[in-house]
């Protein structure tokens, strides 16, 4: 009896549970197992297309002759680099009229034409052309040979199916003079942007964990960027940064904070001096990391304050009693407090960040320095149109991640056993 | 101490003060007021002098007192240095002077004799700069975008720091961005297909999570275990990784450009979070009440129906708007799956108005409000939902 009802939960849970993993197999999992599979092919975006055999018909009427019509038909391999076989023509055409010397290809049957074309090459092309007569001498209707559409089979190879392999995406991005500042550009955006939004969350959210009028204002205000649609944010910050007719820039050359603009967004260095010392800071990045900072600091700001808020109060009191300041209150209580919840959400910033794509891509498109790896990915698939180097790039991101992702799971387990 | 006590006071709240001047000053000059300086030592000094004169007289004289005269006399001498300004400036400043001089007015002597008084000060002044530094640093860029969408390309080239609205032209022309990107941008249709893709996207994720939901959370099978830690790992994989098959696949499908395809793509990429969510919550909810529908013999679908979806709905409604915010929002995959403008979604839409040649920038911010205030519009109205959508969805972003 209990075997039965054990069998009958396994299959309701597997019924239920199908439909999901199903479409999340199908559109992320078989993804990334393809991204292996294509890193190791040499494709380009042109040639994701499978080719086809493609027919462009023309129908014109025969000079002094009434009851003929000749028809024209533009046949071509519609890749330039495949081939495609065996392939299969078929038209349908009016009753009452026959084909006059037709191609000994075809084959004319209940009012159809059928063809065997046999084997076309890359960019093969012909012109193909078929007469017909009225049976009875009639007058021809040109209109009714436009009705039908020839429909053509063939078959080619899928390039993303065949067995050839190569390593030469991976020898090219490992071997790229850019990898290295790629990686070191990602890492520096990653890190400093994770970290800034922290610091700002806690700033924050200390703030707001205080009585104060217009508080509940405050703490949805903070949300916003986070909320709102990142296209929209970063064209305002575009606005707000340009060099010429930009906001910022003309309120400080207003004030006269600054003698001229500074390309917040398209310079990649600039000369900072420290005690005569000369630092070269790397100012497009440097921009992107502040609005990164500015859009993610309020997801550290909601974390920190709901963990803020359940520090029990005795503990500040009994801080007070043994005379404690403000600063020994915050380095003392609230901080250790906070460490499990900054700790973890350094990590799944980190992760995100890392992956980040659409705020480099919309303010600087990886111009000035700003080129992460998820940018590169981009770029070398879609904008050079290389997509065996473009999933090439991101298995070394896949790569990157998992490891991450083992610190991440490994941290959360030692949290869940500490607890 | 005390010394050292009253010294840091009247140093932050000068700083403070300062810092209040100066966001009024910068929201002033983008209503076209010429104003060319900041004039920090005018300011630092005269904060230094009001909080001294504050604290020394504080127990002599009547409070209110004290706070009317203080602003009074500093508006009066912003007055003579900053003159010809517009009136409602100054109403401003004396505004800002009543609450600065009032903050200062609640510490007097006596306030400096306690252990730690700089440091409490300090700590207070902080807080209330911190909000207000917040608060504006948050705000002024949605502020720029609504100005901005009422101005015109002309009158931004004459004055870039003019943001001032002319109320008094008639309700067309203070509009026409945003008449112009619905007519002739057609945002009306992009809207359209925002909201289909993105109300799609919440109810067929909700149709498959919430059976995976139930199933991950209450019965036993055979990789039960495997499936949820699955869920996180999947959802930690970012969309770029999943774009190049993604577009080689769709593409040899015929399923780019086309709504549908985005449907699919976003259900899938909500799916794992959506599970991840609702099984947390439906753990909570007692067994006893699922095992007395099963004694009434109810099967699963009655049990979701009837016994789990009525007690979760809180839930269920967090995990719908913080999906419907992600679709809304989603940015990479329609970039990459919409190549025809009849299928744009909103963010698709502004994104080619920026690539397309010289769109007026007051069209592509009235095209930035009007995808922006949907979202913001749910989020304040719905916040308690969001807030827990986002707290629970927590990695995405």
């Amino acid at each position: 009896m209990s075997n039965t009802l054990s069998k009958i939960e396994k299959r309701t849970a597997y019924a239920l549970t199908l439909p999901a993993v199903l479409i999340v197999f199908a559109i992320v999992l078989f993804p990334i197992f393809s991204n292996v599979w294509i890193s190791f092919k040499e494709v380009q975006l042109k040639d994701i297309r499978i080719p086809e055999p493609r027919a462009k018909k023309i129908v014109k009427s025969v000079k002094n002759e009434d009851s003929k019509i000749k028809i024209i038909y533009k046949l071509r391999n519609s890749s330039l680099i495949q081939d495609i076989r065996n392939i299969k023509f078929q038209d349908k055409f009016p009753n009452n009229v026959q084909p006059v010397n037709l191609d000994e290809r075809c084959k004319f049957i209940s009012n159809k034409v059928q063809c065997d074309f046999g084997d076309w090459s890359k960019k093969y092309r012909e012109q193909f052309i078929i007469f017909f007569e009225t049976k009875n001498g009639e007058k021809i209707d040109k209109k009714k040979f436009k009705l039908n559409k020839p429909n053509l089979k063939g078959k080619a190879d899928n390039i993303l199916l065949t067995s050839d392999f190569t390593l030469s995406n991976f020898k090219k991005v490992f071997t790229n003079y850019e990898f290295k500042d790629l990686l070191l550009t990602t890492f520096y955006y990653t890190f400093f942007g994770t970290v800034g939004a922290i610091v700002f969350g806690i700033l924050s959210a200390q703030m707001v964990n205080q009585n104060f009028r217009g508080r509940s204002f405050i703490r949805s205000t903070l949300l916003f960027p986070y909320v709102a649609p990142v296209v929209a944010l970063a064209f305002t910050w575009e606005l707000l940064l340009d060099p010429n007719s930009g906001t910022l820039n003309n309120l400080l050359l207003n004030y006269n904070i600054i003698d001229k603009p500074i390309n917040l967004l398209g310079q990649k260095y600039v000369s900072i001096f420290v005690f005569g010392f000369e630092f070269k800071l790397r100012l497009a990045l440097t921009t992107v990391i502040i609005f990164e900072i500015w859009r993610y600091f309020p997801l550290a700001f909601l974390f920190i304050l709901a963990r803020l808020q359940a520090v029990p109060k005795e503990l500040y009191e009994a801080a007070d009693i043994d005379g404690a300041g403000p600063y020994t209150k915050f380095m003392n209580i609230t901080l250790p407090q906070i460490t499990a919840v900054i700790s973890i959400l350094f990590m799944i910033r980190f992760i995100w960040n890392f992956n980040k794509f659409e705020d480099i891509f919309l303010l600087t498109g990886g111009a000035s320095g700003t080129r992460t790896l998820p940018i590169n990915v981009y770029e070398q698939g879609f904008s050079i149109g290389d997509i065996g180097m473009g999933s090439a790039v991101s298995m070394v991101i896949v790569l990157l991640l998992l490891f991450f992702m083992l610190i991440y799971f490994k941290l959360i387990g030692k949290r869940a056993n500490e607890s | 101490m005390r010394v050292k006590s009253i010294i840091t006071f009247s140093i932050i709240s000068s700083f403070f003060l300062f810092s209040l001047i100066s966001i009024w000053k910068i929201l002033s000059t983008l209503q076209g007021i010429e104003l060319k300086t900041l004039n920090f030592n005018f300011y630092f000094l005269s904060g230094i002098i009001i909080s001294f004169v504050s604290i020394f007289l504080s127990q002599k004289l009547n409070k209110l007192f004290i706070v009317i005269i203080l602003s009074s006399v500093f508006v009066l001498i912003d007055y003579f240095i900053n003159s010809s300004l517009p009136i409602w400036h100054y109403i401003g400043t004396f505004l800002i002077l009543l609450f600065f001089v009032n903050k200062l007015s609640k510490y007097n002597k006596k306030h400096f004799s306690y252990n730690f008084s700089a440091q409490i000060i300090f700590f207070d002044f902080l807080t209330l700069f911190g909000i207000i530094f917040f608060s504006f640093v948050i705000l002024f860029p949605f502020y720029l975008m609504l100005v901005t969408s009422f101005k015109t390309q002309t009158l931004l080239l004459i004055n870039p720091l003019d943001f001032s609205i002319d109320f008094t032209q008639n309700i067309k022309s203070l509009f026409k961005s945003y008449i112009i990107v619905f007519t002739e941008y057609n945002f009306g249709k992009y809207m359209l297909n925002s909201s289909i893709v993105s109300i799609g996207t919440v109810i067929i994720t909700l149709l498959l999570g919430i059976p995976a939901a139930y199933a991950v959370a209450r019965l036993n099978f055979f990789g039960k275990h495997f499936l949820s830690t699955s869920i996180l790992i999947i959802y930690m994989f970012p969309a770029i990784v999943l774009v190049i098959p993604l577009y080689t696949v769709f593409s040899q499908l015929g399923l780019r450009n086309s709504v549908f395809g985005l449907l699919i793509i976003y259900t899938a990429t909500t799916l794992p979070v959506a599970i991840y969510m609702l099984q947390g919550y439906f753990k909570s909810i007692p067994k006893e009440l699922e095992e007395a529908g099963i004694m009434d013999g109810q099967n699963w679908f009655g049990i979701i129906v009837k016994i789990i979806l009525p007690l979760s709905l809180p839930a269920i409604a967090s995990v719908a708007l913080y999906v419907f915010m992600i679709a809304w929002n989603e940015f990479l995959f329609s970039l990459m799956f919409l190549d025809s403008p009849s299928s744009f979604t909103l963010s698709r839409a502004i994104q080619f108005l920026n690539v397309g040649a010289e769109t007026p920038r007051q069209y592509l911010m009235a095209g930035s409000v009007v995808v922006t205030l949907p979202i913001l519009f749910i989020f304040v109205y719905f916040e308690k939902y969001l807030v827990s959508g986002l707290t629970s969805g927590s990695v995405k972003g």
